[in-house]
């Protein structure tokens, strides 16, 4: 199995590990409920080296990551990030994931571990004609998220860098615990927070994870595994690949048209999207609670008026909103709020409701 | 409630007979690997189950776990508390987080189990 250069921390904090996409991460230390709860209170700390790492380098970087992705990387600048589709040509995903513009003859993209391979092949191959670098440097790079309000506090003690000034979706380079560093304020759990990559060896990686466990303990700040990065990112509503989008949703289907840049010229899937932007959607992403007893996960099947729709695509007991949550595709003319529709639970059918999102929307 | 008294199959579940009936619950260990209960699906009165059936649910945030009776029979009463109060199954799996109780049909199934002593010694193999 790979192993992050964190690995000797998780075993030393008694990270319970699991097998996440042949990486050895911890899917909990103290408890899925206390950490999600630490996180919306105080802090948490997250290995993600997992995430790919894939620059785009050369004279025509910006036109090449503006035609493989959805958003407008032109309302970019240096040192500003921002959230898009990998889109395939029928408008459906490769993947999601993070822009980040170096300068405008390098980008950085922050991909899905799971995706990683199949992501590189395919946009080395829509980007033949730009004549661009493309380097996967996902070996190389550690990534650990500090999230939570008092997560600026917390990265503060081990940066020189004026966090204060860092606003959301920006980044800059900085030395954290003496480690050069990407310091970005981004994250996946609908707090404020950060995300800082970098490259080291296993020993200062081990250092700094350790060192911010040990700090962050004295308020409230914990290590927190892949299961309340889940739970505290649907709570969020931000989508999970694989789960919420696929290549058989189209980013308009999947409620995302706000990385949807249709006016900014050519791009993979434009005119798929385009033509489904002037016929309307069919189907759309929508978020639901339980209104009976029990639980809908992944994969359960999702009943109108007695005929099987779909299935539940993400699902759990939401541990800050204290009640059951989902996402599940809807017909576009059936997703109002407080619409009642079935889940099947092991057999049964039980109602659940549609209801605005974010199901937890920070101060 | 003294854990000698009890018996304990490799699923975890503890068993304690009182003449003809046994009520069932979740070791210490079973409800410490499940994380937080926050919902459970309890038998109903009356169904009757063969040994080794899933009878009930149990999920915490992110899994859900079949509890499956260790003895055949027809149950005869049920924690209704659970549903209101899962967390009881983290914070007294001997005592208040008890699930079900369940009218013994075939004694000799109680020779299968293991007992307090026994389960410990499972346990560290584990």
């Amino acid at each position: 199995m790979k192993k992050t250069k964190f690995n000797k921390a998780h075993y030393a904090l008694k990270g319970k590990m699991v097998d996440f996409f042949g990486w050895d991460l911890p899917v909990q230390y103290s408890g899925l409920t206390s950490e999600h709860i630490a996180v919306r209170t105080n802090g948490g700390i997250f290995d993600v080296s997992h995430m790919g790492e894939i620059f785009v380098e050369g004279e025509k970087a910006l036109d090449a990551v503006q035609f493989i992705t959805s958003n407008n990387v032109k309302k970019l600048k240096p040192g500003k990030i921002h959230y898009t589709a990998l889109p395939t040509e029928n408008g459906c995903f490769v993947d999601d994931m993070l822009v980040y513009m170096i300068s405008d003859k390098e980008f950085l993209l922050v991909v899905n571990a799971a995706n990683l391979e199949k992501d590189f092949k395919w946009i080395t191959e829509k980007l033949k004609r730009f004549n661009v670098n493309i380097t996967n440097k996902s070996d190389e790079y550690s990534q650990v998220a500090i999230q939570g309000p008092l997560a600026e506090k917390l990265l503060s003690k081990f940066t020189d860098e004026d966090l204060t000034s860092l606003k959301y979706y920006t980044f800059i380079f900085g030395k954290v615990n003496g480690i050069s560093s990407i310091i970005s304020r981004t994250g996946y759990t609908g707090e404020d927070g950060f995300e800082v990559y970098f490259r080291s060896g296993e020993e200062e990686a081990t250092e700094l994870f350790l060192k911010l466990a040990e700090e962050g303990e004295k308020t409230g700040i914990l290590p927190a595994g892949l299961g309340a990065r889940d739970t505290l990112r649907l709570e969020a509503k931000m989508s999970l690949y694989g789960n919420d989008i696929d290549d058989s949703h189209t980013i308009l289907e999947a409620d995302l048209g706000w990385i949807l840049k249709l006016k900014k010229g050519d791009f993979i899937g434009r005119d798929a999207l385009l033509k489904q932007k002037e016929e309307g959607i069919k189907r759309k992403l929508v978020g639901f609670e339980m209104v009976g007893r029990g639980i809908a996960r992944h994969g359960y099947p999702v009943f109108i008026d007695n005929r099987e729709f779909s299935t539940v695509t993400s699902g759990t007991f939401a541990p800050w909103l204290k009640k059951a949550i989902g996402l599940t595709y809807m017909p576009a003319d059936n997703c109002e709020a407080d619409t009642i529709f079935q889940i099947g639970i092991r057999g049964k059918r039980v109602d659940a409701k549609v209801v605005e999102t974010p199901f937890y929307k920070r101060k | 409630m003294d854990q000698k008294n009890l018996k304990f199959t490799n699923d975890h579940e503890w068993i304690r007979v009182d003449g003809t009936v046994a009520t069932i619950g979740v070791s210490d260990y079973a409800q410490k690997e499940l994380g937080d209960v926050v919902y459970i699906e309890l038998p109903q009165v009356g169904d009757t189950f063969s040994k080794g059936d899933a009878c009930s649910n149990i999920e915490s945030v992110k899994a859900v776990n079949d509890i499956y009776t260790p003895l055949s029979g027809e149950i005869t009463e049920v924690n209704e508390s659970l549903e209101d109060k899962p967390e009881s199954i983290n914070q007294s799996p001997y005592e208040d987080g008890w699930i079900f109780k369940i009218r013994i049909d075939n004694s000799e199934e109680l020779d299968d189990l293991m007992s307090s002593d026994k389960y410990e010694e499972y346990l560290k193999g584990i």
